[in-house]
């Protein structure tokens, strides 16, 4: 059928024919703002962040450390059974040098996001988090990594207490 | 710990605030193009027509939504034409009163089978009534941007 | 299972673009009204519509779906609006299938359509959202990133370099040079140029990743008796499978996708296929990214874990090889306006077996051939096996 068909729809535009208001349009600004609750393990976690401490949760059942914490197991389907402190140091699962920004605006400093495997969870579970103090050179999977906190009275409770993540012996 | 569990003193409540940046951007359309471009340039409305379905939309579409037809024929409808339904607002988009009622309609334009909806004005609130006889008025052309708001609102007829 | 035999009888795409002047509804009704056409169907024959669209944030329309629905032919009908992220162009249609296969209805109009172009500045701004708003949101992360995270651990647990994996985008964009609704077909590109464009997130690059598309795609689905009435060649729809995996993409090892594995292994039981490598002739895995097509071969058990790239540097997955892989020219070649991209790889695979795909023909009369689509957070895998004879 495709190979029977001459001409396909769809006009195509440039960007300049907005610009030069060759053609008409109009604009609309959503305007969605939003207070997403943090619920009760997040809730618990970033309060913890607060406090220089990673926490997450355990299940008896399937006997797993998960970290984001969560207050039922998704495998087991039951409510998870205690809180567990964990380190605050990991190791490197991947990672990535990026040069854009959420918005795609250029960076000339590469941002370093990195999936952190925090000791003292169960093997693979990991958190996405910034790498810092490290060329984008030397970072390499498997390379264990160490939380660098905010100062204790700048913290928030935020993901965002911990700055990044950066390379220990 | 279980599903149950309240928020204590360990647990504040607490929300992470945020927002989804984005604007949005519409073209409109093969349709909308040429009816926008219209009421900018000429002052005139216009819609499409089936003639197997005998309907004419306005808005106009490049389909028949009843038959699924590619729809070529163009006709000028309006500019006069019949209140079906109308509302008063007093409150305005946020929740804060208005000074002066804004009055939305559906607007059956003579020569169209669907409603438009648009404001009226210079209309008397107690002259308000579903059937009275409305015309469009467009603003100034040097006004006009293509836009629905090229026509300022739609006004009683004088009989 | 008690199923009816559910066949495509009719498919239909606009070009896709990086900035339409069509609106939603007037895409979605181009592709729908030409899948209708090609079958010499009205819409008098639809019993009800299936459509798949991505999230409202890029059209800007709250309620798209319903917004969309007189486009997608749904005036006064039966209508049915899914969205599993990038999975969903190939999730529709197993929408439509269920809706014939139980005998519900008799003809079903798929429509997916997309317009990512409304999205200003970026469609990233919407993407930001798909990350958790308390625990990932607040790092200001761009959706390139979680793709480079998979890219790399995919690269490092099987020693792949970037040149292994360029390959795909240089057969993909070339493929993509035959079909007349591309957006990014280049007879002419070669791997140095994808390892010389702009680093976005290493290990991807701009040559590496798919357009930002607007287009929409339809099928026509059709019961055996209605199928064998209009049709002398029918693509019966032999496998359907899907499957999602949790949301907690930090806890998984991203280096191979599970859930792609399980929503084949479905497909391929419904479908009776044992030995999916001999029995599959023509496959259209996703590839909104380069490495992407490697990753799902993979889950679709058509390769070895890590062995997609030699069957690419060995020319299997060319579209004269022993099984052709995105002979359309896929995201990567056609575009990507997401869940008509998925839905014009069912459509390749119809095309294809029908012998009506012109220049992207492939040779050999494949009687067998897959589309999957994967989205979400790295989570959902869809998948469809379409069938000519039996």
């Amino acid at each position: 059928m495709t190979s029977k068909i001459k001409e396909f729809p769809g006009v195509a535009l440039r960007e300049s024919d907005f610009a030069e208001k060759k053609i008409l349009y109009t604009t609309w600004e959503p305007n969605a703002r939003y207070a997403w609750d943090a619920g009760i393990a997040i809730g618990r976690y970033l309060a913890e962040l607060k406090q220089g401490r990673i926490i997450g949760t355990r299940c008896h059942k399937c006997r797993r450390t998960v970290v984001p914490p969560r207050n039922f197991c998704e495998w087991c389907f039951r409510p998870m059974d205690e809180w567990v402190y964990l380190e605050d140091y990991g190791v490197v699962n991947t990672y990535s040098i990026t040069y854009v920004k959420w918005n795609m605006v250029r960076v000339e400093q590469p941002i370093l996001p990195a999936v952190i495997e925090i000791a003292g969870a169960s093997k693979g579970m990991g958190i996405m988090h910034l790498l810092g103090e490290v060329e984008p050179d030397e970072v390499k999977i498997g390379m264990k990594v160490q939380a660098v906190w905010k100062p204790a009275k700048e913290r928030v409770g935020a993901i965002t207490d911990i700055l990044y993540f950066k390379p220990v012996e | 710990m279980s599903i149950l569990e309240k928020p204590n003193k360990n647990v504040e409540a607490r929300v992470v605030e945020g927002e989804i940046p984005i604007q949005s951007r519409y073209t409109y359309g093969l349709a909308g193009e040429k009816f926008f471009r219209e009421i900018m340039d000429k002052a005139r409305i216009l819609g499409t027509r089936c003639v197997e379905c005998d309907y004419t939309y306005v808005p106009p579409t490049i389909y028949c939504e009843r038959c699924f037809a590619k729809l070529e024929e163009w006709v000028e409808v309006g500019p006069e034409g019949t209140v079906q339904s109308f509302t008063v607002l007093l409150v305005a988009l946020g929740g804060s009163p208005l000074d002066e009622p804004e009055i939305m309609a559906l607007i059956q334009l003579d020569g169209a089978d669907s409603v438009l909806v648009h404001r009226l004005g210079d209309v008397d609130l107690d002259e308000l009534a579903i059937g009275m006889r409305v015309k469009a008025v467009f603003k100034p052309k040097k006004q006009r941007e293509g836009s629905i708001l090229d026509i300022a609102h739609f006004a009683p007829v004088e009989d | 299972m008690g199923l009816r035999k559910v066949a495509v009888v009719g498919a239909g795409m606009t070009k896709f673009v990086r900035r339409a002047l069509e609106t939603g509804k007037e895409l979605a009704y181009e592709a729908a009204k030409m899948a209708l056409d090609s079958c010499e169907l009205t819409l008098d024959d639809v019993d009800g519509v299936a459509l798949g669209t991505a999230p409202e944030a890029f059209d800007g329309v709250h309620m798209k779906g319903e917004y969309l629905s007189d486009g997608a032919g749904a005036w006064r009908k039966p209508f049915m609006r899914c969205y599993v992220g990038g999975g969903t162009g190939v999730f529709t249609p197993i929408q439509g299938w269920y809706h014939v296969a139980s005998g519900l209805f008799d003809v079903c109009l798929v429509v997916c359509e997309e317009k990512m172009s409304s999205c200003q500045p970026h469609p990233q701004g919407a993407f930001l959202t798909i990350f958790d708003h308390s625990t990932e949101r607040p790092l200001e992360p761009n959706l390139l990133w979680i793709f480079a995270l998979e890219m790399n651990r995919y690269m490092h647990m099987h020693g792949l370099q970037k040149k292994d994996i360029a390959l795909v985008s240089v057969k993909n964009k070339r493929n993509a040079a035959d079909h007349p609704c591309a957006m990014l077909g280049d007879p002419n590109i070669t791997v140095e140029d994808v390892l010389n464009s702009e680093v976005l997130a290493w290990p991807v690059q701009r040559l590496d990743v798919s357009p930002i598309s607007d287009g929409a795609v339809a099928l026509v689905l059709a019961s055996e008796n209605v199928a064998k009435r209009i049709t002398d060649k029918p693509v019966w729809i032999k496998g359907v499978g899907w499957s999602l995996d949790s949301a907690y993409w930090t806890n998984r090892d991203l280096y191979y996708p599970k859930y792609v594995e399980y929503a084949a292994r479905m497909a391929y039981e419904m479908a009776g296929i044992r030995e999916p490598r001999k029995e599959i002739h023509i496959v259209e895995p996703y590839d909104p990214f380069d490495y992407k097509e490697l990753h799902h071969l993979e889950g679709l058990l058509l390769a070895d874990k890590g062995d997609a790239p030699r069957l690419t540097a060995e020319g299997v997955t060319a579209r004269t090889g022993n099984m052709p892989v995105c002979p359309s020219g896929g995201l990567l070649g056609v575009g990507n306006p997401i869940a008509a991209a998925g839905l014009m790889k069912v459509a390749e695979i119809f095309w294809q077996l029908r012998g009506e795909a012109g220049k992207r023909q492939v040779p050999g009369k494949p009687i067998t051939g897959l589309a999957q689509a994967w989205g979400d957070l790295m989570q959902v895998g869809t998948v469809v096996i379409l069938g000519i004879g039996g």
